[in-house]
């Protein structure tokens, strides 16, 4: 597996993006980890770090001697990566630019692959054991009838000896030769049998459960090793020298074709749970299945299909209508219509235009387009899901430390209590007491399950992960996934999780009998506000542009931090912001105060215009929610949710918006840290509370938060700063991801009282506790199919989250 | 109770006793890692059956690098777990695969496989 080949990761960010006072600035840089070779110590490492430190253009390097490579961050602008190859080069250390990493999705195949093959091998195995199992009930069928009789004895087994009673005649008339050998060949016969399956089929469990022994360690390999393996050698012994136990007063029982048949059904029960184990990872095969394997980009002028891995970033790439894109990129020319629902749920086809963001593994549906490539790797979007998926996957829940706790102890506890089985049986059973002591001792070893305990959790928690990404809902591992399942409060910050985020012009109301047009307030105040960068500002700039006014260059500009503008725009002197910029100015605002209001009253914002100290109009600017807000919230009321909207809006914006989604709880005028306060108050007073942001503005409060949703982005920094990242804009991910919670948590409890239960009232039960009143007595072969039974159900439980309905 | 039965009531006795002990009780073999040329803890863990070495010995503050050699097809194996490092990594059969880890506290770090059935124990020390 390639860990150091390199990774190539272009980022386009908006830095210093502070609530709602946002200052843009944008910054190129790349990453790029080279893997160096001839490194051996401390001196190496520090000569090839200060060659690419001493670059123009590198911002950062650094060159790990134990990985053997150098993880560069540089200005693509200024220097380009093959540059830096050269530069280790010329230190005398060997370098080269590596095929784009696939570690996650070669992983993850090799897996695959892995588990393929064992589930066939056990198939094989099992069926092949079966048919054995069978051979050997009717070889031990004439040695029924010598029952007693015979110095071999009879079948031991008291599910088998019924069963076998019950198939004599169809085997008498059959095939009455069978009975014409003697016991003692069929014995013979029998064990041959035995040991075949047990040094082939079964040959794994003795040499795991002798390895782990040597090592103080007991697992499931040990309970049926020491189960089938005592009566293995129980019945060897009654074969070879029966006089031992008859002159004991023992009878020579015989268990071999319940050794056959307990390996067979175990190994049924491992390949049914292995074959349903797969299937609870099918929906991140399904990802790393939508990794294409090929890219047709533009080299030298021509056309030319390599392979996904050859791709280097700033490649230009070519994708015709149909075809699944192959890396992620922007797009440089031409557009199409592009299906992006297996990655973020979102059922529509969207547009996509000159310098939109493609996501490879994505299928492009109507138009053909170039574009340029630029995270590739482990640092594409498919590759960070894949790893997230895989993470989360792996993780472990809260609610699994007591399985886990019992686990580590529960194998030396079993076979202690099949010890305790058996003296208690010898000791106080009338009849055959060695014969019923050991058949329970054996089934108790047999019908104790350990693997439930551990299947219960993860397998919930990996249908769980593959289920919430086919939906976009990426979720980070277990313990956000119990967190998600306990919420009871919703904090939903408002700009541009509820809204759309993008502030546009609504109305612009010129005071009675003003000299000033509406065109003449929109031209003016565009011309002062294209100075500035706040939200609100390139809303009036872009409502001016889409009227195709033609703008002035401000004289003067100043910006007025919570207030809004002030400048000179073709010799007049204009202020455009709240009422308390316009108190500044003595502005009188009697004659648009109802207007206002009426404006704030409609979740919009009003701002005031005075053109030369007097107050010439009002221009008002809403940021609309989305269309899907109202549905969604009302989605979160039915399921018990307190729903709370966070703002810095004027408490009467605030309202409004809230009111038009359907929100009871607001708190307005919050300011950043504020929204982290408020998190906190209501997790002091016992609300487990999910904070819903867009990621980057809203982090800390999405860190103090008990779950927190990064909304509508599939940036790795949103999804480094959140517990669960919705890949889809609108707040429908989020019920989504909290009933999905909350079923997996009801699945995976399920699952472990499941396999509590089993145990604690199988091995009882295989200990013959019922005997005294009912005079039932487990069969160590019945046991072994409700061993591979209970494993398999706990697996097939979790499955059925596959089709839960979470939406 | 006759001879026999008192026996196997003491025998049956001891044996629980000592498989409590040798599970429970008993020292496990504590591998101390190496230390090679470039400063980094190296130990290699074979996987078959549980993990051999079973405890790993390691400083603080110094890398760690865990090679498991997976040495069978067994799928209770295939993954292990450093649930305290957030490390989750698959085991190709028949192969070798590389864990790096720094750790920055002492104490005592169980990993798993993917089920928690087999375990083992990373002991940092300063």
């Amino acid at each position: 597996m390639p860990t150091t080949s390199p990774l190539m990761l272009t980022e386009t960010r908006n830095l210093a993006d502070t609530s709602e006072t946002r200052a843009h600035t944008t910054t190129t840089r790349a990453k790029v980890t080279i893997p160096v070779k001839g490194m051996t110590c401390a001196a190496c490492q520090a000569r090839v770090q200060r060659a690419l430190q001493g670059e123009s253009g590198v911002i950062d390097a650094s060159v790990n001697l134990m990985l053997k490579n150098a993880a560069v961050t540089y200005d693509p602008q200024m220097i380009s990566s093959m540059a830096l190859v050269e530069a280790i080069r010329e230190t005398g250390y060997g370098a080269e630019l590596a095929a784009q990493d696939q570690t996650s999705f070669e992983e993850q195949e090799v897996q695959d692959r892995a588990q393929e093959e064992e589930y066939r091998e056990l198939r094989y195995k099992a069926s092949l054991s079966g048919v054995v199992g069978l051979v050997a009930m009717v070889l031990s069928m004439p040695l029924m009838g010598v029952a007693g009789a015979d110095a071999h004895g009879p079948v031991a087994d008291p599910f088998m000896r019924w069963a076998m009673e019950s198939m004599t005649p169809a085997i008498r008339a059959v095939a009455p030769w069978l009975y014409a050998f003697t016991p003692w060949v069929l014995s013979y016969a029998l064990l041959a049998l035995t040991l075949l399956v047990m040094g082939w089929a079964g040959r794994h469990f003795y040499v795991r459960a002798w390895s782990a022994f040597r090592h103080h360690s007991a697992d499931m390999n040990t309970l049926i090793a020491v189960g089938t393996g005592a009566a293995f050698l129980y019945s060897v012994l009654a074969t070879v020298v029966p006089e031992f136990f008859l002159s004991r007063g023992v009878p020579p029982d015989l268990y071999y074709e319940a050794v056959i048949m307990i390996i067979a059904l175990i190994l049924t029960g491992n390949a049914l749970e292995a074959r349903a184990k797969r299937q609870t990872s099918a929906a991140l095969r399904g990802l790393v299945e939508l990794q294409p394997r090929t890219a047709r980009v533009v080299r030298d002028g021509a056309e030319e299909d390599i392979l996904v891995e050859n791709v280097q970033s700033k490649d230009i790439v070519i994708v015709r209508p149909g075809e699944r894109i192959p890396v992620d990129g922007e797009i440089i020319s031409g557009a199409s219509a592009v299906d992006e629902s297996m990655l973020t749920g979102e059922s529509l086809p969207v547009e996509k235009h000159s310098g939109d963001r493609l996501i490879g593994g994505t299928i492009n549906r109507t138009g053909a387009f170039r574009y340029r490539a630029t995270t590739l790797g482990s640092d594409s979007v498919l590759a960070h899901i894949v790893k997230l998926m895989r993470d989360a996957q792996g993780s472990r829940a809260p609610i699994q430390k007591l399985a886990d706790q019992v686990s580590g102890i529960f194998v030396p506890i079993v076979l202690s209590l099949a010890i305790a089985t058996f003296v208690t049986w010898f000791v106080t059973a009338d009849q055959a007491p060695a014969m019923r002591a050991f058949a329970a001792a054996v089934a108790v070893l047999i019908i104790a399950c350990p693997c439930a305990m551990g299947l219960a959790v993860p397998t919930a928690l990996m249908v769980a992960t593959g289920k919430g990404a086919e939906r976009g809902i990426l979720i980070k591992g277990g313990e956000a996934l119990q967190r998600a399942g306990q919420i009871n409060t919703v904090v939903l910050d408002k700009t541009g999780t509820i809204t759309e985020g993008r502030p546009t012009v609504t109305d612009v109301v010129p005071v009675l009998g003003s000299k000033w047009s509406e065109k003449d307030l929109v031209r003016l105040v565009a011309s002062l506000e294209a100075s500035s960068e706040h939200p609100l500002a390139e809303a009036i700039v872009r409502y001016a542009q889409e009227q195709s006014l033609i703008l002035e260059t401000a004289e003067s500009f100043q910006s007025v931090t919570g207030q809004g503008a002030t400048g000179v725009v073709q010799g007049v002197a204009l202020a455009v912001g709240n009422e308390a910029l316009m108190s500044g100015y003595a502005v009188d605002l009697t004659e648009t105060k109802a207007g206002a209001e009426r404006l704030a009253g409609e979740g919009k914002t009003p701002m005031y215009i005075a053109i030369n100290g007097q107050l010439a109009g009002m221009i008002a600017v809403a940021d609309p929610i989305k269309p899907t807000s109202r549905e969604a919230i009302q989605q979160l009321n039915r399921l018990g949710l307190t729903v709370v909207m966070l703002t810095g809006d004027h408490p009467r914006t605030a309202e409004a918006i809230a009111r038009q989604a359907g929100i009871d709880h607001v708190v307005a005028g919050v300011l950043p840290e504020g929204k982290v306060l408020e998190v906190r108050r209501r997790q002091r007073a016992g609300e487990v509370v999910a904070m819903v942001g867009d990621g980057i503005n809203d982090a800390p409060a999405l860190a103090q938060a008990d779950v927190g949703f990064a909304i509508g982005t599939g940036t790795d920094i949103a999804i480094e700063a959140s517990d669960v990242t919705l890949m889809r804009n609108d707040l429908h991910g989020v019920a989504s991801a909290i009933l999905l919670a909350r079923r997996t948590m009801r699945t995976m409890k399920q699952n472990l009282f499941w396999a509590f239960v089993y145990n604690v009232v199988g091995i009882p039960v295989a200990a013959g506790i019922l005997y005294p009143v009912f005079g039932i007595l487990l069969s160590p072969i019945l046991a072994s199919a409700a061993m591979a039974f209970s494993s398999v159900s706990v697996v097939m439980n979790s499955l059925r989250l596959r089709r839960a309905r979470v939406a | 109770m006759s001879t026999m039965e008192w026996m196997v009531m003491i025998g049956g006795i001891a044996t629980i006793l000592w498989i409590n002990w040798y599970f429970f009780l008993a020292r496990q073999v504590v591998s101390n890692a190496a230390i090679d040329l470039e400063g980094v803890q190296e130990v290699t863990i074979v996987v078959e059956g549980g993990y051999h070495p079973a405890v790993v010995r390691v400083k603080r503050e110094q890398p760690v690098r865990l090679i498991f050699d997976r040495r069978e097809r067994s799928g209770c194996s295939e993954e292990v777990v450093f649930a305290d490092f957030g490390i989750r990594k698959f085991l190709p059969t028949f192969g070798k695969t590389q864990i790096e880890l720094t750790p920055s506290q002492t104490g005592h770090f169980t990993f798993t496989c993917g089920m928690s059935m087999l375990r083992g124990q990373l002991i940092v020390q300063d």
